[in-house]
Formats: structure tokens, sequence, C-alpha cells
């Protein structure tokens, strides 16, 4: 959010919900896809987050993340992936093979790089 | 009773009138195949290679010449069916040149028009440079250049499905049917022809009805990197490159999103045809609110009409693939040829 | 870009637009924010055109901000209007010219409602017989002013004494239009051009000599939104709305923006003040502001009148850039002189000033 909340105004500019493709990150979702080929079959059906043992207590949508991967949106997923309990449910139920359970732990690697610039 | 005395007329001569006189032909009937194009073949004409094994489109066109080949048949071209009525036991053809025929049976296959993509406004066809439909596409793929309007290669281009169909804003409420796979059969033929080019769909369901579809869907986001987006593509315009931009939501994300694009593809649905609709009107021929003729039984009389002697065959009753065409013509044929034998 | 392809959706959506005698309905916004663009219209119509243009004073508000803003109901809004067409058919006039494009979304949604619903028509008849014992016919024709203008327009250019030309360099001024939503967004069929590719501004500055920009986000909401602006805290929901618009046709450079809406016009020219105290942003050449004037401020320009006059110095960003490239003189010692000479309130923090 630009200026401050506290101007003579009493309001700002409020923030973009936009997804900017053209100025989007596309390093997690390169990361992921190079190690992970099968992150590219998910057809975003949500079998995934409903066997989700994790989705089921706390705010976490893996069929989510994956667009969000996708399209280079990689803030709103910076507490999400750290909640997985690698219990492998998805991996059991996915119609199209993706390997999920290795997709988040791709996911979680690949953010903790990007925040350390090594992407 | 001779087979061979019988004469049939067969409106429009693209896949199913080409399948339906070459089956008819073949069972000792007299034929006249009528076209109000100068050459027979319809819509297949322009297509380069075909869902879902991308086959060149040239094999079924030879197939269907062959079919035709037959000196049972007589094609006239150039000349468009204006009314078809009863008189008595027999079928009146009157033809746009003035003239008249008189048939024992009759067939219409006078097809589809695609989409006129001008109405969809807020996509910019005819306005925007680089903003073509799916069968433009299909002739730069005849002429191996896919290239913007002036001479660059794209780096990205946009497909939108549903373009004229599963839209009331321009009274089409149907599914054309055949869009959603011919966007991802010509996304994999770009992705083949320009590897650096990315490709993105944008859908409002995936509907891969037909037989090696899904499989078709599943190997353009394996081996051709396909990307897939859900949502309606609200509006395009274009930047100060001249680069497209479009609005879309990314509704599995729940966002709204943009992107720049080269080439946006608009992948336009069927409509009854206008000849189809003017025959139809002047024949007091029944059509459905999808504006398709109007067949005797939804499920066990889908060739038959009201009129006693006329069947129906292919896209004019539906929007429907090649397989399905020519199918559904032969089944015209059995039900024409049924009638024959009964009369 | 072809321009072929905008002339076929503009021969799609041709309306009737009369040709004389017209019952003017005023809108709020504008005889407060920018008086002049109202009175040049009246100027314009009557000395130069040779129109009949009828005001009645008892005309009022139509409620339309009301009405958006969830305190006026559609019964009584329907009333309102249906009183104005009362005072129109009592003056014997049957063609409305509605200076806002509030009103004009307004008074489209009413005679729409009135022809799927005609229950609703004969009950506002008898609402408004209840309420003031006047009756009233529908009238033949609404047309909003900048229908009248665009209609006019090369006549207007006939009389030109300037032009939408940068003088010093002889090429045409980069003009963005900007059209208000309820102009033909709700009801396409009554804007010239349509909603996707409104020619009604197009048109004038063509036929006046300037080029039109069409940017990405053309299309998009000034960020009025009634609701949204009338509560303070909620009003970064219409800066957001300007700014994308801003920055979207920053790169183009425009040289101005003409706008057919009373709120589009004053937001958009406010907002940039705005944004320029919160962020310190401007998206004008030179770090300056891009003027936005009404189109009857360009019609009035361009027939020669006095910027002071019309009332260009009662908006936020000044448009004296705008005077220079165009070639007319106007001091701008005298922008806050009134009538007899004395000196008005000047407003601070003006931008191009
Ligand atoms: S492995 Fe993780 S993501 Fe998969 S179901 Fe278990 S908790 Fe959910
Ligand atoms: S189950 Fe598989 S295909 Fe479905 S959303 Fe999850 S990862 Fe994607
Ligand atoms: S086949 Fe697909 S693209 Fe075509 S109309 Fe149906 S859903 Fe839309």
């Amino acid at each position: 959010m630009s200026g401050s909340t506290r101007n003579k105004f009493g309001f700002t500019v409020n923030r973009s919900r936009l997804i900017d493709y053209d100025s989007s990150d596309r390093l997690v979702r390169e990361y992921i896809t190079s190690r992970e080929p099968s992150f590219r079959l998910c057809f975003a059906c949500g079998g995934c987050t409903a066997a989700c043992t994790a989705g089921h207590h706390a705010p976490f949508n893996l069929r989510r993340m994956n667009t969000l991967i996708r399209r280079g949106e990689i803030d709103p997923l910076r507490d999400e992936v750290t909640r997985c309990m690698l219990c492998g449910k998805c991996l059991l139920v996915c119609p199209r093979g993706v390997n999920t359970r290795n997709v988040v732990l791709l996911a979680a690697e690949a953010i903790r790089k990007l925040d350390r610039n090594e992407l | 009773m001779s087979v061979a005395s019988k004469h049939v007329v067969v409106a429009g001569g693209g896949v199913a009138g080409m399948e339906a006189a070459g089956a008819l032909a073949e069972l000792g009937h007299r034929v006249t195949l009528i076209e109000k194009e100068q050459k027979p073949g319809g819509h297949l004409k322009q297509w380069h290679a075909l869902f879902p094994d991308r086959r060149p489109a040239d094999e079924v066109r030879k197939y269907l010449s062959r079919r035709i080949d037959n000196r049972n048949i007589r094609l006239f071209t150039g000349v468009g069916v204006d009314k078809i009525r009863k008189e008595g036991h027999e079928l009146c053809i009157e033809l746009s040149d003035g003239s008249e025929l008189t048939a024992d049976a009759a067939i219409i296959a006078t097809g589809f028009d695609l989409f006129d993509a001008h109405r969809k406004e807020e996509y910019g066809y005819g306005i925007y440079d680089n903003v073509i439909t799916s069968a433009e596409l299909e002739d730069m793929f005849n002429t191996g250049k896919i290239t913007t309007a002036d001479g660059r290669t794209p780096s990205r281009i946009g497909l939108i499905h549903c373009v004229g169909s599963r839209d009331e804003k321009v009274n089409n409420n149907h599914c054309s049917k055949v869009c959603c796979v011919t966007a991802v059969k010509q996304a994999i033929e770009v992705r083949q022809k320009l590897p650096g080019c990315e490709v993105f769909c944008f859908y409002m369901d995936m509907r891969m009805y037909g037989p090696y579809y899904e499989e078709l869907y599943r190997e353009s986001q394996e081996q051709h990197n396909v990307n897939y987006i859900r949502g309606k593509v609200s509006e395009a315009s274009v930047n100060i490159d001249n680069r497209l931009v479009i609005k879309v939501e990314d509704t599995l994300a729940g966002r709204p999103l943009r992107m720049e694009l080269d080439m946006l593809v608009l992948m336009v649905g069927m409509e009854m045809s206008k000849a189809g609709t003017r025959l139809a009107e002047a024949s007091g021929l029944d059509r459905g609110i999808n504006r398709f003729l109007e067949t005797g039984d939804h499920h066990y009389g889908n060739n038959i009409s009201h009129l006693k002697g006329l069947f129906y065959a292919g896209t004019c009753t539906a929007p429907m693939n090649i397989t399905d065409t020519i199918s559904h013509a032969r089944a015209a044929v059995a039900e024409a040829v049924r009638y024959l034998n009964t009369r | 870009m072809k321009l072929e392809g905008k002339k076929r959706i503009w021969a799609d959506y041709q309306k009737e637009i009369p040709d004389d005698h017209f019952f003017y309905v005023r809108s709020c916004i504008r005889q407060t924010f920018f008086a002049g663009s109202e009175q040049y219209f009246l100027k314009i119509m009557r000395d130069d055109l040779g129109k009949d243009v009828f005001e009645d004073p008892r005309h009022t508000t139509c409620t339309g901000i009301g009405y958006h803003g969830d305190v006026v109901p559609f019964e009584t809004i329907q009333t309102v209007v249906a009183r104005h067409f009362a005072l129109a058919t009592e003056a014997g006039y049957k063609n409305i010219a509605i200076s806002c494009v509030t009103s004009f979304g307004i008074y489209s949604e009413i005679l729409e409602t009135w022809k799927h619903f005609p229950e609703t028509l004969e009950r506002t008849r008898e609402d408004l017989l209840k309420a003031t014992g006047r009756t009233f016919e529908v009238p033949e024709t609404i047309s909003h002013t900048s229908d009248i203008i665009y209609k006019f327009r090369d006549e207007i250019a006939r009389k030109a004494k300037y032009n939408l030309v940068d003088l010093s360099t002889g090429k045409p001024l980069k003009v963005v239009e900007h059209i208000g939503c309820h102009y033909s967004k709700m009801f396409p069929k009554y804007g010239v051009g349509g909603a996707e590719f409104p020619h009604v501004l197009v048109g004038m500055v063509e036929s006046w000599g300037g080029d039109i920009i069409d940017y990405p986000e053309r299309r998009h909401c000034c960020g009025f939104g009634f609701r949204q602006y009338l509560v303070q805290a909620n009003r970064g929901y219409s800066l957001f709305a300007s700014r994308k618009k801003f920055e979207s046709m920053e790169p183009y450079r425009p040289d101005m923006i003409i706008a057919n809406c009373p709120g589009c016009t004053m937001f958009m020219d406010r907002w940039q003040y705005t944004i320029r105290e919160i962020d310190g942003i401007t998206y004008g050449a030179d770090d300056q502001g891009i003027p936005v004037l009404t189109y009857e401020e360009v019609a009035g320009l361009i027939l020669g009148y006095d910027p002071w006059e019309i009332g260009l110095q009662y908006h936020n960003v000044q448009s004296l850039p705008l005077l220079r490239k165009m070639g007319i003189k106007a001091d701008p010692t005298k922008r806050f002189l009134a009538k007899d000479g004395s000196r008005l309130p000047e407003p601070v923090n003006l931008m191009n000033s």
C-alpha cells in the first residue's frame, strides 16, 4: 500500500488484487517443474485438497497453491507450504498422477531459496 | 422394384452431404448432390490437420472425394437449394438458379456457419491487428507461417474457448462441442512449430467428450507445456507497443489476471448456417431453440424431419465432429432407404 | 489497429438524435463543480447553432446519486423523473437533453423498465398524479448532451477558431477520451457507437483535429462508484480505479482527457491532485497533470471563447499548457477576476499552475 493510512485525506489508494502475469515471478514454478515434471499435469480438480489432512484444520489448499505457483503468486503461500504433514494422502487420490507431496516439499524448498536469493 | 430407379437429392456438399451421397450411390440410387460453393468439401477445405490424432485433413478430404466419385452421383456446384416442398409422393426441390428437381427422397446437409467473431465486440476482432479466429490460425498452419500482422514470430499466444458459444449475449446457449479439442490441438501445433512460444488456453470447462480427446489434453500439458487458465476473457485491448492485453479471472486462484499477448485466437463456435436457415424458413421446417433443425426425436429419430421423405444429416441438426457427422450421414441414408423401400 | 473495424461497430450503434427543440435537464455535479460547461452548452446551442433549448427552473435533481447510494428507492426516482417529463409535456417538448451521465443512465433504465413492465409506468402515473397533480407523456427521444454536440460536431468544426493541434509541432494533440459507464454500458444501444468502442467523443476529437489514444484501460471505470465515493473511508476504491487508468494512459503522454460524464470529469481531475499529494506522482508530460475537460469546454475553446469565461480555472488540473499548445492566448493572472474586476478567492495547490 502506498502512502500512510494517516494522511490528510483519511483514505489511501487500495492495493491491487490483480495477478499481473507479465510482472510475476516464475522462478518457483520453474524450480518445481524441472524437478517434478508431473506438476504440469494438475487440472485443478481439488481431489488433493479434499483429502489433505492439514487442509481440514488449517488454511492450506493444495489445488489453489498449484494454481498460484503457476501464476507466479508466491507471497500468499509462504505460510501455507509449511503446513503439510507429509501424510501422502493427496498422492493417493490425484487422478492425474501429480506427485503432490513432492510438489509441496519442493515448493517449500523453492520459497526458502527465493527468500535467501538462491533461486 | 429396382432400387436404382430412386432419385435422392442431397442439399449441401460438405462432409455430411458427401458421405450421404456416396453411401446412397453405393446402394445403387441416383443422387443429385448440390453444393452452393464452387467446390464440395465444406469447412474441411480450410482445415490443416484434424483432432485428436493431428492427421492431415487432406486424408479425409481424399476419402470424401473418392466417396462421391461414382457414376450414380450428379454433382451441381455453385447453386443452392432454396426450397423443398412435397407434391404427392415426390419432393420438389427448388434451386437458386430457378430450376426445379423432383426426387423420391431428399437429405438436407447444409451444415453450419462459423460464428462471426465481430459480434464479440470486446475482443476487438477486425480492429486489433493480432486477433484472429481458429479458422485463420488453421490457414496459418496451411501456409506454414505463424506470424503477427507485422511479420514477427509470436512469443505468447492465447486461445479463447467458447467464442460465440455458451453465451447468452450472442443468443447462443449451446456448446459447439469441437472447439475445446480444436484449441488443444492448435495449442500443441503452435508449441511444436514455435517451441519458444508460450501458449495459454482460456476455458470455462474443458469438454473433452470424444475418444482420445482427454488423452490429447493430458499430452498437451505433459509433453507440450500448454497452460490452461479457467476463466472467460472479458476484454482485449492493445498497449503502446501494439501488444494485446487481456483481462480474465483466474477462477481457480479467485483473482483477476492480466496478461500481454502477441496473438489472440478466438475459438469460434458453430451456428445454424444462413443458407440452411433460409431453406428451413422457405420450406416450413421446424427449428429448435438453438436454431438448428429440429429432428423428429432427440434419441431415436435425429435424422428425421416432419416431412415424409426428407431427412437430415450432420451439423444442420447440431454441432458435431467429423466422426459423428459421417456416422450421422450414414444413419440418414439408412432412414432414407428404409423410407424408399416401404413406400 | 484497423479503423475500418471500429467504423463497422459505429455503424451498428447509431441512435436518433433530434435536430432541434430540446428540453434541457441539468446535472447537479456539473452546475456545482464546473458550471461553465452547462452555460456553454446552452450558449453554443443557442448562439452558435441557433437551436431551441428550453429550461424550466422547476426542474430538480434526478436523485440518481441517492438512488445509486441506496437511499432513494426506485419508485421514488421514477416519480421524480416522471415529474421532469411532466414539465417537458407542459412546455410542449418531446426531446429530452440530459446533461449528466448518471441521469442519462437513470432515464434509460426507467424508459426500459416502462417498456418491459408497462404496469410500472401506470403505477408511476398514479404516483405522480397523487403527489403533484401532474400528468405526462413519455418523451420521444432522450439524448445525452454529448450526443447533441456529437451531432453538430462538424458544424462546430466549420466555425472553429482553433483546432486540437499543437501549433509548435503542427501535430494533432493526443487526446484520451473517457466515457461515463452509465452512458452505454447498461444499454449499449442508447450510446453512439455502443459500449466497447463508443464513438461519441472520438467523433468530436476527430472532427476538431485531435488524435485519439486507445490505451489498455480505456474501458475501465473512473471509479466514482457512488457509494464508494460517498463514504470517506472507501474513497481508496475510487482512487485505485482512476490511478489504474492514469498508469495505463501515461506512456502515450496525452495532452488532455475529454470526458462526457460529470462524475468522471471531476474524479479524473481531482484524483490527480490527490495522487500527487499521497504518492508524489503525476502522469502528464514534464511532471505536470493531464487537463481533464468536458466536451463543451473543448467545443468552447475550439469556437474561440475565453477559457476563463468557460471556467477552466475551476478544474484542479489547470489547462495552461494545453492552451499554449493550441495557441490560445489567456492571461493566467486574470483567472480569478470577477466580472467587476475584483479578485475572487484563489484555490491553492492547483496543478499545472
Ligand atoms: S502430504 Fe501434505 S499436502 Fe498431501 S495430504 Fe498429506 S498433509 Fe496434505
Ligand atoms: S488431485 Fe491432482 S489434479 Fe487434482 S488438484 Fe490436486 S494435484 Fe491437481
Ligand atoms: S466445445 Fe469447449 S470451447 Fe466449444 S463451446 Fe463447448 S465448452 Fe466452449
